[in-house]
């Protein structure tokens, strides 16, 4: 960000953008909307709370398995439509499909099917996160250098051999950046799953929250999820930097 | 000049390979690719043990893909390739590839790449990596054995190649452009090493370049082939004395006069 010509770092923009929330809150212009410092110190009471505790155990544990889930099929699932045409040609259109789907609409089918409870935010999570981890591994796949292959044939190395010795490393940065889009994904995931159970986790919160017009608890509970995704998406971007270092200079 | 019969060893000189039996016989190979790309019409070769033969001719008229059906990693579209008597159905032990791109594993070390060879055979970690150790040490990379490939230089990066090839201790090397990728020094370097390193050791080489200066300095017989279809047109047996000073080679008549003769021949089909 640059104003008047000057950098401005990414803390100081945030910063000023606090203050604009500030502003604006103290306008009382909204309902909805209140001072920043409000919701500061509405934080300090959600984090405090019993229920946060036990919304934030469910949520992690719905997040988990659906995440991880959503990795190893997804993963699984790219490479099979990288390796195998057939495979590609009949599943490509339809993980296209579900990618671009307003999937949101899809959770009440998915609660009549699974219950009111954990499992359909985990299948929404899952939802959520695992077809674009599947269309990035299939990418990562297809993108393995044809050299790389031919050298383990030509030192004798079957198909399995290939596939666990080259294609899974070769087409790692590609699998790390599905995963990180995943794991974003996975966050609006549990937070559109939950609120639509609505009985459960954050979002029994949110909707205990909003129900009670208490709009500080409500955007802190906001930023504490915004929080959680960026740090998450962050560290997968780390692992990804490191990984692109092994991988060089990948032409 | 004559399009080449089945060739049939020239009794001379190499005294470290003075038994010249044919390790590798290519018999009536032909390659169509997709249909109507003919690629090679009706080759017909053969290698005897020890040697270096060079495949030489310009772009487009076969060589990597001659090498690649010897290496058993692409099918002929008729014909066979007999490797030590046997006919082969793909890649095998007593052959080893060097690639042009080098095919290193960026996400693994030097030592792991010179090893790997060894590991998809199985050879066990300690074992392999040792046997690794010494043909980095022997390619002249000792030191960098932890490095990424990322790290080293072009150069470097096909000695890694050359290592790996080297450490599964095959028969017959298979070097595809090796010397493509690096800089006008670094080849001449590593024709300098390649030499020395056919005297210690006792391998047969086919190595595929484009260099007609390249292919005289180091080889021992040339084969000549010719674009659209590829062909085998002309084989040279080299008489070059590859005495102590690699630099005298390149001031020899004789290597001089190879060089001019040869190119004589292809001019004809540049056009
Ligand atoms: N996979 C392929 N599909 C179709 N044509 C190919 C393929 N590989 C090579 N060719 C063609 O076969 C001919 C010989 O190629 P190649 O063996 O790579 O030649 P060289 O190594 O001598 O440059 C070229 O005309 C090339 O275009
Ligand atoms: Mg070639």
């Amino acid at each position: 960000m640059t104003i008047y010509g000057y950098r401005i770092p990414m803390m100081a923009s945030l910063i000023v953008w606090c203050i604009l929330w500030e502003i604006v809150g103290r306008l009382d212009l909204l309902l909805l909307f209140p001072p920043f410092s409000d919701v500061l110190v509405a934080l300090g009471d959600v984090v405090n709370s019993r229920s946060f505790a036990s919304a934030v155990s469910i949520t992690l544990y719905s997040y988990a398995w659906g995440l991880g889930l959503a990795i190893v099929f997804g993963v699984a699932l790219g490479f099979l439509m990288g390796t195998v045409p057939v495979a590609d040609r009949l599943l490509n259109m339809w993980v296209n499909v579900f990618l671009s789907a307003p999937l949101s609409a899809l959770v009440p089918v998915i609660m009549i099917l699974f219950g009111m409870g954990a499992p359909t935010v985990i299948v929404t999570v899952f939802m959520f996160a695992v077809w674009i981890i599947a269309l990035d591994t299939r990418a990562g796949v297809l993108h393995v250098p044809a050299s790389l292959l031919e050298m383990a044939r030509s030192f004798g190395a079957s198909r399995w051999t290939t596939t666990w010795k080259i294609v899974l490393w070769a087409a790692m940065p590609e699998i790390l950046a599905g995963i990180r889009l995943g794991v974003i994904r996975g966050v609006k995931g549990v937070v559109i799953g939950q609120l639509l159970v609505s009985i459960i986790g954050v979002g029994a919160l949110f909707t205990t929250y909003s129900n009670n017009f208490l709009m500080e608890h409500f955007w802190a509970l906001t930023l504490i999820l915004f929080a959680f995704a960026l740090t998450v998406g962050q560290l997968i971007a780390l692992l990804e930097a490191r990984i692109d270092y092994y991988a060089g200079a990948r032409s | 000049m004559t399009m080449a019969e089945p060739i049939v060893a020239a009794p001379e000189r190499r005294a470290a390979s003075d038994v010249a039996a044919p390790i590798v016989e290519v018999r009536g190979v032909h390659k169509i690719y997709n249909g109507d790309v003919v690629a090679l019409k009706d080759i017909n070769l053969s290698f005897e043990e020890g040697r270096l033969t060079s495949l030489l001719g310009p772009s487009g008229c076969g060589k990597t893909t001659l090498l690649k059906i010897i290496a058993g990693l692409l099918e002929p579209t008729a014909g066979e390739v007999m490797v030590k008597g046997r006919k082969i159905t793909g890649p095998g032990p007593e052959r080893a590839f060097v690639f042009q791109d080098f095919a290193l594993m960026p996400w693994a070390t030097v030592l792991r790449n010179a090893a790997f060879g060894l590991e998809l055979r199985g050879v066990p970690a300690k074992e392999r990596n040792e046997t690794a150790r010494h043909y980095v040490e022997e390619v002249g990379l000792k030191g960098f054995e932890e490095k990424y490939p990322h790290e080293l230089s072009g150069g470097m990066r096909q000695r890694v190649g050359l290592a790996r090839a080297l450490a599964v201790n095959a028969d017959v090397l298979l070097m595809d452009e090796p010397f493509s990728a690096v800089d006008e020094q670094t080849r001449r370097k590593f024709q300098e090493d390649l030499i020395r390193l056919r005297e210690v050791e006792n391998k047969t080489f086919l190595f595929v370049t484009h260099s007609i200066e390249e292919a005289v300095y180091v080889s021992d017989r040339i084969i000549l082939l010719s674009p659209r279809p590829g062909r085998v047109n002309n084989v040279i047996d080299l008489d070059i004395r590859r005495g102590d000073d690699p630099e005298a080679i390149r001031r020899d008549p004789n290597y001089l006069d190879t060089v001019e003769e040869i190119w004589r021949g292809i001019k004809q089909y540049l056009d």
